[in-house]
């Protein structure tokens, strides 16, 4: 994995988005801490996962990256400018080359606009091109979707789940972007559809030469199409790693109950050896110290006072954790398949052999 | 590094994708000429829209010559309404004052309407104080009866048809601008007006490109009922003298000199009565015909 030498495109640092909650005439007024000072790199051309359960803050921070929501704090890199202090102008400019995603299909799609507007809008807001080559280039995106030309006449309730998702990755195209965020792009959609969403985001990111940065919580989604992954627990990343490497040994005890909550699809596989118990906890009032040390199997006093910071263990890898060390030992054990028992392999080795047999025979029977 | 999920390549799945669902046209306009009392509505509407157009070339008297020889007759074939106190032909001053009633009723509703609809957007839109400072003079606006309000305008205006409409429709634009207001409130939270402004639309585009399309059709709805409303505000401010001078027609003064001769002449107090009965009438089973036409829960 390259993807530390490779230079970044857009950066967070320290950001945080609280949102007020209810109003107060008097006293300190309360707030949701949606991000608490988050720090991340996103290096170009890379594919970058942010996973965590619903609440955690993760698509606070997609829209924090794209400004679609001002930070409370901190600040968001992009091309050596931060954006979250551009003026709104130059922002509106700026959002051709930074592109969203949304989660749902049924609702991003302005129902009062044809499929062809729809995606011709982003083209001519930022003066692409004349009206002839933006249909050109709008049947093109559609083609290019897996959606016929002749689409852009209608109107997105026509279309199914599936068909509108790819609308929304053409409109989301057509301004030629160089980032696509993606706020779970694929959950909304039926499983079947899932795969082929992804496989075309997969193609399109070689095609445009796109960074992509998606939001999602199922983690298995996430194994084959990212290259790191940066897991959050209510509002912090926790963990930060090339995919391979944090799946093969994950080094928060946050990551690794994610990581045994995967169903593995063998009949030889056991209950997971570690269940999260509890709720979130409410990101109104986060537990003192280490956030996940209300819902952590090896939470002890250190745990309860002390927050840990985010360090570096390994190139390109970072965690949160004071006993980082001990879940790196205790290793995974549940991740892999077990292996079959002697018993078991007997068993199976009795089966195949007769049903061999009974194959054998049956065209002789028929002779 | 990256490996594509499973073996489901994606252009034979996306060929497969592209089925299209059949057409479903105008859903709408199926469902209202479907409903019968609003189909009933329409025709109502239509009538009295269609006669008031038509008025200056059909065969009629004209409403303001009066003639000594036939003053108060009954219905008769040479009047077929009757005829009033100065002898002038009730048909034809129903049939201007047709136009003058409709009149009232649209150009009142459209004054409300512009007016009021963008001062609902901008509230919605951008909240914090705009919205305080709209919410609150829409409802002190509201806080005052309808009427009174038309007539202190019209009052102050001076009375004229053109200042009974002015008056009427500043009386009902607070209703369109709540009405507005709380429609974007629930469209500015869909994810398309977000999508808009991650493409970079400004707030004047997105206002005019995402919220206001999809705000419009409860306000179509409101403004069908309201002009009903505006109708009868109009018969009520000719009444008090307040709106058409005459000698022009309008069936709200045809009204107020019929209250003079009700045992006398009761037909003049007859057709304004049930001209104005029928149009609002109309009016109101349209909008709530469009209201549940427009309705996308219902099927």
């Amino acid at each position: 994995m390259s993807s530390d030498t490779r230079d970044v495109i857009l950066e967070a640092r320290n950001l945080a988005k609280r949102f007020p909650v209810g109003m107060k005439l008097f006293g300190e007024r309360q707030s949701v801490r949606a991000v608490d000072g988050v720090s991340l790199k996103v290096h170009r051309g890379e594919t970058l996962a942010v996973v965590g359960e619903s609440g955690c803050g993760k698509s606070t921070l997609a829209r924090l990256l794209l400004r679609l929501i001002d930070p409370s704090e901190g600040e968001v890199f992009y091309g050596g400018r931060n954006i979250a202090a551009l003026p709104r102008a130059e922002m509106r400019r700026l959002r051709k080359d930074l592109q969203f995603v949304f989660q749902d299909p049924f609702s991003s799609l302005n129902p009062r606009m044809s499929v062809g507007a729809i995606i011709e809008e982003p083209m001519r807001v930022h003066g692409l091109g004349n009206a002839a080559w933006r249909r050109e280039e709008v049947a093109r995106l559609l083609t290019r979707v897996g959606l016929r030309a002749e689409f852009a006449d209608r109107y997105p309730h026509e279309f199914s789940g599936g068909q509108r998702q790819r609308i929304g990755i053409a409109r989301a195209l057509a301004s030629g972007p160089k980032v696509l965020i993606g706020d779970e792009p694929v959950s909304a959609l039926d499983v079947s559809i899932q795969a082929q969403v992804i496989n075309l985001l997969e193609d399109l990111k070689q095609e445009y030469d796109l960074t992509l940065v998606l939001i999602a919580h199922d983690l298995a989604v996430i194994r084959h199409m990212s290259d790191r992954v940066a897991v959050m627990y209510l509002g912090e990343i926790v963990e930060e790693g090339a995919t391979a490497a944090l799946y093969a040994a994950p080094l928060h005890p946050y990551t690794r109950a994610l990581m045994q909550a995967i169903p593995i699809p063998s009949p030889r596989a056991r209950k997971a050896a570690v269940k999260l118990t509890g709720d979130v906890p409410s990101p109104l009032a986060p537990p003192s110290g280490c956030r996940f040390h209300t819902r952590c199997p090896l939470a002890d006093l250190r745990c309860a006072v002390d927050r840990p910071a985010l360090q570096d263990v390994e190139p390109g890898r970072r965690v949160a954790c004071h006993h980082w060390q001990r879940v790196a030992k205790e290793g995974t054990a549940a991740l892999a398949e077990p292996e079959a028992s002697q018993a078991a392999r007997r068993r199976l080795s009795l089966y195949r052999d007769r049903s061999e047999r009974q194959q054998n025979s049956v065209p002789q029977s028929e002779s | 590094m990256t490996t594509p999920v499973n073996a489901a390549p994606a252009v034979p799945a996306a060929a497969e994708e592209n089925a299209l669902p059949a057409r479903s046209g105008s859903r709408a306009w199926k469902k209202l000429k479907r409903n019968k009392s609003a189909l009933f509505g329409f025709l109502l509407v239509a009538f009295f829209v269609g006669i008031a157009v038509l008025a200056p070339i059909l065969p009629i008297a004209d409403p303001a010559a009066t003639s000594w020889s036939a003053i108060r007759k009954p219905p008769s074939e040479l009047y077929w309404l009757g005829s009033d106190e100065i002898g002038r032909d009730i048909l034809s001053r129903m049939i201007w004052g047709a136009q003058a009633s409709l009149l009232a009723g649209v150009v009142s509703v459209l004054i409300a309407v512009v007016v009021g609809v963008p001062f609902g957007l901008l509230a919605g839109y951008f909240g914090g104080w705009t919205d305080q400072i709209i919410s609150r003079i829409t409802d002190a606006l509201l806080a005052t009866p309808f009427l009174i309000l038309a007539i202190a305008l019209a009052a102050f205006l001076g009375p004229s048809l053109t200042n009974a409409m002015i008056a009427i429709g500043l009386s009902a634009t607070p209703i369109f601008i709540r009405l507005t207001r709380g429609q974007v409130l629930s469209v500015k939270t869909e994810d398309y007006v977000e999508g808009a402004r991650a493409v970079g639309l400004s707030d004047v585009a997105i206002m005019s490109r995402y919220i206001l399309p999809n705000v419009f059709a409860p306000v179509l709805v409101q403004a069908t009922l309201t002009v009903a409303t505006a109708i009868i505000a109009e018969a009520s401010l000719s009444f008090l003298g307040l709106g058409q001078q005459p000698p022009d027609p309008s069936w709200g003064s045809m009204l107020n000199v019929a209250k003079n001769f009700m045992t006398q002449a009761p037909w003049m107090a007859w057709w304004p009565g049930a001209a104005i009965f029928l149009v609002v009438l109309g009016f109101n089973l349209l909008g709530d015909g469009l209201r549940d036409a427009l309705d996308p829960r219902e099927s």
